[in-house]
């Protein structure tokens, strides 16, 4: 097995705060990768660093063998990886279509045609047409983003990561925030649509253990901005310690804030 | 199961192209509408007022640009006086001091000369958002403003530099006075570049690029991981905005035979603000009757009252209060209004 990506002793440092240190992991082709962690572990962090977005104080962050280390965003997409973000990040005023269309004309490089028309591309819209066909969006092309409901925002967002045409994945906790009866419909679809799309590897920052361990093939738990566990779902969970350090701060949490 | 999927979908397809045909149908009637009205207002309307369409077309033109940084890409820029200042300076260095006459070389060079400038001044502005492009396009305004005022040499000083009759399409027409070239062939000319360089803008804006730039303005960082190069995009927008102001410069500098460094100064930049957020900017032809309206209204209240400028700030806060998507928002609502009595 070949790693899609891999990071190599990557720390980060915010002054005299150290938000990762010597993380190395390595996601292979066929993988579901899940990051867990209690709050402040580095998990978002670590995601940054993975996409390319924050470059490591320290360390390799490598993607199909070639560095990534603060390539940006842009290029990355390019190269193959997408993401979804954990807070619903769309574009308001834009519709379901719009939205779709901006990710399908950067995969089509379509970008500098100035004088083409959106409107009367027909490989345009009927890949926008497919790609939310898939997230059962279709039926909400001309609906503004902001009018959508949260779970269909949540798979609009995913959708649009989805038509860039990724390998691999990046989904920074794709539930948060939808009731927990939505939470596997939204991870059937995108488990299903990754098929479909022929995406090779995904990576899942996930609070819900559920999801967690129904869904992955792999689990790197993070504490303190160090790689606490890399093992699979099975053996991850046999170990209480492990489970108590990341759950158990976490059901803290809840309950904390019940009261 | 298959054949009635296909034939739902079809019929889909055309009830969907139906709509949109309808839609445009209606745009183009009014758009029609006010072209033929645009282009017989010199035969019933006192030059007086027909000299008053001539700064609308300028203004309209650079707005149009103007609107694709702001209204389009999100970029308030409260400098952008600064190229409407470039074209209307190209236009007098060019017939004054070189003896170039040709309407559509000055037009050309004008507005080159504003991208060149705005390259530079670009590449610093789009490092920012917000109220920092904002703070930093109005610092260059404000630098070019004082390089017209040093220069005395350059650029004529305070008494800025004479524009001449320039040629259209080589023809002087010099058997027409003044009012008669402007009121007559300049006014032709001009109705004709607001409608060619108009449907370019709307090409620009419905294409892909400008999905783009519409990704950009709603939430960048979402833009930059589907793809969208947030950057270089806004420069584009930029340099387009730039040219487009120049090309609104140069005809407000024959229309007033002068090129002069008020044309520079921060409170121009403002007024595009204000014309724009009084057609509204949400709507492409939001700034193109923002510029109409804006040019009779201050005509309007210059004739009635020394404190025109009081009347005008008053009417920008009850706009913005009161109606903040503009003219054309009032006018889409009402539209809106009378189909659903039908």
């Amino acid at each position: 097995m070949t790693a899609l990506i891999e990071t190599i002793g990557v720390s980060k440092a915010y002054g005299s705060f150290i938000a990762l240190d010597g993380v190395s992991l390595s996601v292979a082709s066929g993988e579901l990768l899940s990051i867990v962690g209690p709050n402040g572990a580095g998990k978002t962090t670590l995601v940054n660093v993975l996409t390319g977005l924050l470059k490591p104080t320290s360390g390799a962050v490598r993607f199909k063998g070639e560095d990534i280390a603060g390539i940006g965003p842009v290029a990355l997409a390019k190269r193959g990886m997408a993401r979804a973000f954990q807070l619903v990040h769309i574009f308001p005023a834009m519709t379901v279509a719009q939205t779709i269309g901006v990710a399908v004309v950067s995969q089509a490089s379509r970008s500098l045609r100035l004088f083409a028309s959106v409107a009367t591309d027909a490989a345009l819209r009927s890949r926008v047409r497919e790609v939310a066909g898939i997230f059962g969006l279709d039926t909400k092309l001309d609906t503004e983003s902001r009018l959508l409901s949260q779970g269909e925002k949540k798979l609009l967002d995913i959708a649009s990561a989805f038509a860039l045409i990724p390998q691999v994945i990046l989904l920074d906790e794709p539930t948060s925030g939808v009731s927990s009866g939505d939470k596997h419909g939204i991870m059937r679809t995108l488990m299903d649509a990754a098929k479909h799309a022929g995406v090779q590897a995904i990576i899942l920052v996930e609070h819900d253990m559920n999801l967690v361990a129904e869904y992955s093939t792999r689990i790197v738990a993070l504490k303190e901005g160090k790689v606490l566990a890399d093992l699979p779902p099975t053996q991850f969970f046999n170990d209480p310690h492990i489970v108590a350090a990341v759950v158990g701060k976490l059901v803290g949490k809840v309950s904390q804030r019940a009261a | 199961m298959s054949a009635t999927g296909l034939s739902a979908e079809a019929a889909n397809g055309k009830q969907l192209g139906a709509s949109r045909l309808r839609r445009h149908t209606a745009l183009l009637v009014i758009v029609m509408a006010a072209l033929i009205v645009l282009a017989l207002f010199p035969s019933f309307a006192q030059p007086y007022y027909v000299t008053l369409v001539l700064p609308a077309f300028a203004y309209a033109i650079a707005l149009l640009g103007f609107n694709l940084l702001f209204g389009y890409t999100g970029l308030l820029s409260f400098g952008h006086a600064l190229f409407v200042a470039l074209g209307a300076y190209g236009a007098a260095v060019l017939t004054s001091k070189l003896g170039i006459k040709s309407f559509e070389l000055i037009l050309l060079a004008s507005g080159l000369a504003a991208v060149v400038v705005a390259i530079p001044v670009g590449l610093l502005a789009v490092r920012y958002v917000r109220i920092f492009f904002g703070i930093l396009t109005l610092a260059f305004g404000m630098l070019f403003h004082s390089f017209l005022f040093k220069f005395y040499n350059i650029t004529g000083g305070d008494t800025g530099i004479r524009v001449l009759r320039p040629a259209l399409f080589g023809n002087e027409f010099s058997d027409l006075d003044k009012t008669a070239f402007l009121i007559g062939p300049f006014y032709y000319y001009c109705l004709v570049l607001l409608v060619a360089l108009g449907f370019v803008m709307w090409r620009i804006v419905h294409s892909p690029f400008g999905l783009h730039l519409t990704a950009i303005r709603e939430n960048s960082r979402k833009a930059e991981y589907l793809g969208v190069r947030v950057r270089m995009f806004r420069l584009a927008a930029f340099l387009i905005s730039a040219f487009y102001c120049a090309v609104g410069g140069v005809i407000l500098a024959i229309n007033t035979g002068q090129a002069d460094p008020e044309t520079a100064y921060w409170t121009h930049s403002g007024e595009l603000v204000f014309m724009t957020v009084l057609g509204g900017f949400a709507n492409f032809f939001g700034p193109l009757v923002g510029a109409f309206v804006f040019i009779f209204l201050k005509s309007e209240l210059m004739s009635l009252t020394q404190y025109w400028r009081f009347f005008l700030g008053v009417t920008l806060a009850l706009i913005v209060i009161l109606f903040p998507r503009g003219v054309m928002g009032v006018a889409q609502d009402l539209w809106s209004k009378v189909k659903k009595k039908q």
